[in-house]
């Protein structure tokens, strides 16, 4: 599938079916983006499970970190990958040898790994590359619109109070994707580059 | 649920706004406080390490700006937008993000008066060096490319001469350079041109003219295309390095195409304050809501009195780009094919005291130093907006002595052009 853009329907269904959620680089220090993705992910309802084998023994914000995906010993729903591309196939690698497999392998803002996803795709987990659960649940609950970012989303309907541990409605109309046109044609122009040159 | 794409007028009218959660009020509460109660010290901590979505503070967010803010970013197909106190504090507000002292940025000589004085002079205090183009001669910008060049200037229809620039060639030798292209689309507005389209990395708005458009209310906006890789080369450590302000946090790495629309926010106007009041924020967004049925009414109604000036006895020339004899025609036509606004300038037989004695015996037309009201406007702009500017300046900016500049309203364009004909007889 086309990962220079996603459809809003995509992302969507994503973050409204995942519960359990491992987040791979989950990082203890409070300025890091894993970290405070992963609260608000936890605040947002979702069971979060932090891996980081230089963490065992500690937990964040409660939960203990786990060393690899292999030692979760429970189903999870989705991998958030929270390391650099050049990290991304062994722990596709490992994903792919869960049983469960995990419905979706989703790769943080600025981590793209093709070959990865095609891997993934091919065993049938959905892939999201180089977005950000934050922003896009963020964006298609429209919480994210406070910071002046088009949500891309439209509503008439009252918007919802966003408290601690809820569920916000992500089912906004939608307005034909997740990115506007011009950011959408510079990521292809920008992947081909890439392409080209490797 | 589908994905459907609305169309302009839609968004004009919804893109931001949603019922009010606690009140259920449809239009746009305007929230006039300065400041949010915090839900616990961790909740505070995180809404001040910018972890976390929601208010602190007037200067920095608020909801019914907020609203302002993703309007305008959606009508511009712009990824985020911040709106600020006025169009300079929007322009100083954006520099602030991409130039460190000594650096250079590359602007067309033809803009609004206000702009080449805040950057040959306000911009010079800080370090901030313009070198001008011409957007005549194309080339004059990529001649101008130095190390030192961030980022290229441009207005998409020029103040205040109504000329129209090649956005796409200019696009060209910024992407070539390596720097953004900064496009203030104050007089089209993203109606009649949408520069994002036509390769803008930012675009700027003074939302005091044709935005608000009702000569209510002073704002300004920056709109990020998110379109522009920040990290290349190190250029511009604002977005690209570890901010210690707020905790070493990488602003590129942590936003992504917003990124730059958040420096913005967190960094230039936290710490420069030109903050927007949330009434202007109202009122500007109500006047947004009917912006097309506006636009396409001033549009006509410039076209139909450039037109009618045109063949009057007393007039020398008009320069206006929606006439097809206008050496910007063409241009006017591939990115304003709706129509070519409503600023323009005509010159008048008698010169510069034939302008003063029209100017003094208009009767609808108001004779001051603003654009885009429903209000049909003039001023004669080198005693005016353009004095500050030398001879040379003035001239080439298209503020010569016998120059008169219109901003036709909203009225019937029969009463306007009445009026023309009565003050051009008087």
């Amino acid at each position: 599938m086309n990962h220079d853009s996603y459809n809003d329907a995509y992302i969507r269904e994503i973050l409204n079916t995942v519960k359990t959620v491992a987040m791979v680089g989950a990082s203890p220090q409070n300025v890091r983006p894993s970290y405070f993705v992963f609260k608000y992910l936890a605040e947002r309802g979702y069971d979060m499970i932090p891996i980081n084998p230089g963490q065992v023994g500690k937990s964040l914000l409660g939960k203990p970190f786990v060393a690899s995906l292999q030692e979760i010993g429970r189903p999870v729903d989705m991998i958030d990958i929270f390391r650099s591309a050049e990290h991304v196939m062994p722990i596709v690698d490992i994903a792919l040898t869960l049983d469960p497999l995990p419905k979706v392998v989703w790769m943080q803002l600025g981590v793209r790994h093709d070959e990865a996803a095609a891997k993934l795709e091919a065993a049938g987990i959905k892939v999201v590359m180089n977005r950000c659960p934050k922003i896009e649940y963020g964006r298609l609950s429209s919480e994210i619109q406070w910071m002046g970012v088009n949500s891309r989303t439209l509503s008439s309907k009252r918007a919802p109070i966003p408290t601690q541990g809820m569920r916000l409605s992500l089912n906004r109309s939608s307005l034909g994707g997740g990115s506007t046109a011009a950011a959408d044609r510079v990521a292809q122009q920008n992947n081909k580059d890439k392409n080209d040159t490797a | 649920m589908n994905d459907r794409i609305p169309g302009f007028g839609t968004l004009a009218v919804h893109a931001g706004a949603q019922p009010d959660p606690t009140t259920g009020a449809r239009a746009t509460p305007i929230y006039q406080t300065t400041s949010f109660v915090f839900n616990d010290a961790d909740h505070a901590a995180s809404l001040f390490g910018l972890q976390s979505f929601g208010n602190i503070y007037t200067r920095i967010t608020n909801p019914t700006t907020a609203v302002l803010e993703e309007r305008v970013a959606a009508l511009e197909g712009g990824t985020a937008a911040l709106a600020v106190a006025s169009g300079h504090a929007a322009q100083l507000v954006v520099f602030q993000q991409l130039l460190q002292p000594g650096d250079e940025f590359i602007a067309s000589r033809k803009l609004y008066g206000g702009s080449i004085n805040q950057f040959s002079h306000a911009f010079k205090s800080f370090g901030w060096n313009v070198v001008w183009a011409d957007p005549d001669d194309v080339p004059s910008f990529e001649r101008a490319v130095t190390d030192k060049t961030k980022a290229i200037f441009i207005e998409s229809i020029a103040n205040p001469a109504g000329s129209i620039t090649d956005i796409e060639a200019v696009a060209a030798v910024a992407r070539k350079a390596g720097v953004p292209l900064i496009v203030d689309n104050t007089l089209a507005t993203p109606y009649l041109i949408k520069p994002i389209d036509h390769g803008a990395d930012i675009v700027v708005h003074s939302l005091t003219k044709f935005l608000g458009g009702h000569g209510n209310s002073l704002g300004g906006i920056i709109v990020d295309a998110g379109t522009f890789d920040w990290s290349k080369g190190n250029k511009y450590p604002v977005l690209s390095e570890p901010r210690p302000e707020y905790h070493g946090i990488k602003l590129q790495e942590t936003f992504g195409n917003f990124a730059f629309a958040i420096a913005c926010r967190v960094l230039g106007l936290r710490d420069l304050g030109p903050a927007l009041s949330p009434f202007n924020a109202f009122l500007i967004q109500t006047g947004i809501e009917t912006l097309p049925l506006r636009m396409q009414r001033h549009s006509d109604n410039a076209k139909a009195v450039a037109e009618w000036l045109s063949a009057h006895p007393k007039v020398a020339a008009v320069n206006y780009s929606g006439l097809s004899d206008n050496r910007y025609h063409t241009l006017a036509r591939k990115y304003a094919p709706k129509g070519a606004g409503a600023v323009f300038t005509f010159s008048l037989k008698g010169g510069y005291d034939a302008g003063v004695s029209l100017v003094s015996n208009l009767k609808l037309f108001s004779h001051l130093a603003n654009v885009g009201d429903t209000r049909s406007l003039v001023i004669h702009p080198a005693s005016t907006t353009h004095s500050q500017l030398d001879d040379e300046a003035k001239t080439r900016s298209g503020a010569g002595p016998d120059v008169v500049r219109l901003s036709v309203g909203i009225e019937d364009k029969e009463d306007l052009i009445a009026d023309l004909e009565q003050a051009l007889n008087a």
